[in-house]
């Protein structure tokens, strides 16, 4: 297999926290081809023949495994579409780590577009973590839009914890989820967008199963002349419990807003949401200036621990 | 150590909250007092930088720092601890003594400044410092932090405040210890005769002006012959 170069390293350092093409079962996208794959005793990993993409299979069963899925993109003006579906089976307990990073050094847009189908078995256990990132010296864009598909069966659990911290000049992303039977489904999500960064998101979450219950917990932070949409439905159709949150630090001339919505339609639903949007208190800065930080280092120390 | 001169502070044309107030602080332990309102808050922000003054001059080891900001009085041995401690979202107990310290610190040295405060360090250093803890936590917390800093001078806005009994004898033994490693001078707002008592000099502060100052055995008795319980036990606020 070919050698990854320094900036597809990089880009896969940011997105996966790894170096090198992982181990285990993986695969590697770089620049709308597959760059590599691998599957594991119990991951099956199969490109799809009608579209681009891959099928992931975790046998039942299986436990404490991983499987790394990154995209690189470090090609100019490179637009592309992926499925990826994962299947994992019954009482499964497993960690995803998929991400995207582009790197755009040319004039051109480049956007990448990933829909993401989870088919989470009875009493199965994943961890699905999701890096965004995007940098490059042109001036062209980086667009990202991600977006997720969960079905959790009786009894299964899903967290997810999406990021996109950085690079990134458009995004929309779409999060949906039906869950069963005493399924949970826990969502964390941070963004900090910069410069005239627009990033969208939206999850629509449906709680049909007898004591099934969702946590949407939403922060970010939005810097110079950025903005961004956070919109969120949580449907209580049955005996459950949903709680989402969204929290938005504000600075500069940004600008965020937050349409939150929660619907009964069972009289044991319970279902909280709650947000708040701001800029850093006063006292929180003056609190870490007198602690010997400057006002940027106490600024930068309140938004890392916000988001951490 | 710390000199102010004629420090007066003003909102408006009409409302002088400081007064013309001059006083060095050389001693150990100097205790600034009396009733809520007087400008005793005040007069604690003007010295850690929080407030400018609008007249008047501060002198630390000697070199004029009123046009010190508030992070280069911190850097050069100023602290100061809230009367109300600032919540945060994420950054935990253990971050917030690492910059206190003004590096990383190891669990069991954070262990050290938490349990001089009462809190068993193990259940508190990785706690965010946010709503979930108690007005007293995060009081004992405070001082914590400006024990880690151990900077020369550590002001104190009324530490008291919320602590229940039984810590707030403990203050006192954390306020002993804190001078030894220090050898500088601490000040303390207080309304409390216990925290008073241990004062090497008392400022008495009344409507923005300093109505008293002396050694302790001098203004002490004063204090307590004038009117027994009425500035000191009003749990002032302020």
């Amino acid at each position: 297999m070919a050698e990854l170069d320094k900036i597809q390293r990089s880009l896969l350092e940011q997105v996966a926290d790894i170096h090198e093409v992982p181990q285990g079962a993986y695969s590697l996208r770089i620049n709308g081809q597959l760059f590599g794959k691998n599957s594991s005793e119990h991951i099956k990993i199969e490109k799809k023949s009608d579209k681009p993409g891959i099928d992931i299979y975790i046998e039942a069963g299986t436990k404490n495994e991983s499987v790394h899925i990154p995209v690189l993109l470090s090609q100019t003006g490179l637009r592309e579409l992926v499925y990826n579906d994962f299947h994992i089976g019954e009482g499964a307990d497993i960690t995803i780590v998929a991400g995207c990073g582009i790197h755009n050094s040319g004039s051109q847009e480049s956007e990448h577009s990933g829909i993401h189908a989870f088919y989470v078995g009875k009493n199965a256990r994943v961890k699905y973590i999701e890096k965004h990132y995007g940098d490059g010296d042109g001036n062209g864009k980086n667009i990202m839009n991600p977006t997720t598909v969960v079905n959790i069966e009786e009894g299964g659990y899903m967290e997810m914890e999406t990021a996109q911290i950085k690079g990134v000049d458009s995004t929309n992303r779409t999060t949906t989820a039906r869950l069963a039977d005493r399924a949970t489904l826990i969502i964390h999500e941070k963004i900090m967008t910069h410069g005239t960064q627009f990033a969208e998101t939206h999850f629509e979450v449906d709680l049909d199963g007898v004591d099934c219950g969702t946590h949407v917990v939403s922060r970010s932070v939005a810097k110079d002349d950025s903005k961004q949409l956070y919109c969120s439905n949580v449907r209580g159709n049955n005996r459950c419990s949903g709680h989402t949150e969204c929290d938005a630090i504000i600075m500069d001339n940004a600008s965020v807003s937050a349409i939150p919505e929660i619907s009964a339609n069972h009289v044991d639903a319970s279902l909280i949401h709650e947000a708040a949007i701001g800029k850093i208190a006063g006292e929180q800065l003056i609190k870490l200036m007198t602690l010997g930080l400057t006002e940027k280092e106490a600024e930068e120390e309140i938004i890392n621990g916000f988001l951490k | 150590m710390l000199e102010l001169k004629n420090i007066s502070y003003s909102v408006d044309a009409n409302t002088h909250i400081l007064k013309d107030i001059s006083l060095t602080v050389d001693e150990r332990f100097v205790a600034i007092t009396g009733p809520n309102g007087s400008g005793k808050s005040t007069l604690a922000k003007v010295i850690a930088g929080i407030i400018k003054p609008t007249s008047g001059k501060i002198y630390f080891d000697g070199v004029d720092i009123t046009d010190y900001s508030i992070t280069e009085r911190a850097k050069a041995g100023i602290s100061f601890a809230f009367q109300q401690p600032v919540r945060f979202k994420g950054i935990t107990v253990k971050d917030l003594i690492s910059i206190a310290a003004g590096s990383k610190i190891s669990v069991s040295e954070a262990c050290t400044y938490l349990s001089e405060v009462g809190l068993c360090a193990k259940e508190y250093i990785n706690r965010e410092v946010n709503a979930s803890l108690s007005g007293g936590e995060l009081k004992r917390i405070e001082i914590a932090m400006i024990n880690a800093r151990g900077t020369k001078l550590s002001v104190f806005d009324e530490p008291e405040a919320g602590i229940d009994l039984w810590s707030f004898n403990n203050i006192i033994s954390v306020f002993e210890s804190m001078y030894n490693r220090t050898n500088g001078s601490i000040i303390i707002i207080s309304h409390q005769e216990r925290i008073l008592n241990i004062a090497d000099k008392i400022v008495v502060i009344a409507d923005g002006r300093i109505a008293d100052i002396g050694a302790k055995n001098k203004i002490l008795p004063e204090l307590l012959d004038v009117k027994a319980g009425c500035r000191f036990t009003n749990g002032g606020e302020n």
